[in-house]
């Protein structure tokens, strides 16, 4: 549906789980994907997987909370693929703990990466798509950041923080023809949640209104749209992938 | 190219505006319309054609076109 080519797709934590659906999707429309992440080895399967596809990729190996680590990778990615079309945020973890035992380092590990590598990919990126006058950057939130949740309170707060981001940036670069958009995913399935019992399952499609959970898919799809010509006129928005958990 | 001829060009190009109003005493932001962004890109621009690094401490020294070139001048020179 969508074309990608001659596009360079760059996506953070995306060797594996949605980061990497998100990634297979881009691959599979013919987009030049470019992973981010920690583990060289998770980078070299993922790539392969996606070369396998018959899609075109390249690996990094990168901390998104490493200013000087990214400014200079992405000038080195600037000579070598020529731009960065679109930059997806979704390096992301989770250190879940009840406020009362939650520790700082719990707090400022989850806030360092989910929000602090946000604001630096997406500063060092900007400095490209403005010269462009181009570019698309999708950060990867939560329904957790709108609903907020027990146990989750650094998670929570770090995504909540993203959806502001986005919208600060989206006005920020307006002028520059860079959107900046945010795609919340709801319960999706992932290695994260293949754990879970089928009661707890059950339990959380019960409050669901299309009652069932998401697939990474579901979010790749909404990034596709996000990073093409389709949405030229949506900028600063939130769009959940929730099954409808979140309307209001 | 000589230093102000090069920046004449940058200015030209990132402000979209004609030659003749780029004059020494010509303000970015108030007589040549450029927006707090258009200042940071005109910095960066300098930085990639005369291959220096503007501190950001000495961005607010770079307010009219005549500051622009002096600076430069003194940084190059």
């Amino acid at each position: 549906m969508y074309d990608f080519l001659d596009k360079v797709v760059l996506i953070t934590g995306a060797a594996r789980g949605i980061g990497f659906a998100i990634a297979e999707s881009f691959a599979k429309a013919k987009a030049t994907v470019l992973i981010l992440d920690l583990n060289q080895e998770a980078i070299d399967t993922a790539v392969n997987r996606l070369i396998d596809l018959g899609g075109k990729a390249a690996g990094y190996m990168a901390n998104v909370t490493n200013s000087k680590g990214i400014e200079e990778l992405f000038a080195r990615i600037i000579q070598e693929h020529g731009k960065i079309d679109a930059l997806i945020n979704n390096a992301g973890v989770t250190r879940d703990n009840l406020m009362l035992r939650m520790k700082e380092e719990e707090w400022d590990l989850v806030l360092n990466i989910n929000l602090k590598g946000a604001f630096i990919c997406s500063q060092k990126v900007f400095k490209h798509m403005m010269k462009a006058r181009s570019g698309s950057i999708i950060n990867i939130a939560s329904v957790i950041g709108i609903m907020g949740n027990a146990g989750q309170a650094n998670y929570a707060a770090s995504k909540g923080g993203l959806i502001a981001l986005t919208k600060s940036c989206a006005k920020e670069f307006a002028s520059r023809n860079i959107r900046v958009n945010a795609v919340a995913p709801g319960f999706i399935e992932t290695e994260m949640t293949a754990t879970l019992s089928d009661e707890i399952r059950a339990e959380y499609a019960k409050v669901i209104p299309l009652n069932q959970m998401g697939s990474p898919l579901d979010v790749a799809k909404l990034c596709m749209f996000l990073a093409s010509d389709e949405s030229t006129y949506i900028t600063g928005q939130t769009i959940a992938v929730d099954g409808g958990l979140t309307m209001h | 190219m000589d230093i102000e001829a090069k920046v004449k060009q940058i200015v030209m190009d990132k402000l979209g505006v004609e030659e003749a109003q780029i004059v020494p005493e010509a303000n970015f932001i108030e007589d040549l319309r450029a927006d707090s962004l258009d200042t940071v890109e005109l910095v960066m621009a300098f930085e990639d054609e005369f291959g220096l690094t503007i501190p950001d401490e000495d961005q607010d020294k770079l307010r009219t076109v005549g500051q622009a070139i002096d600076y430069l001048k003194g940084k190059l020179g």
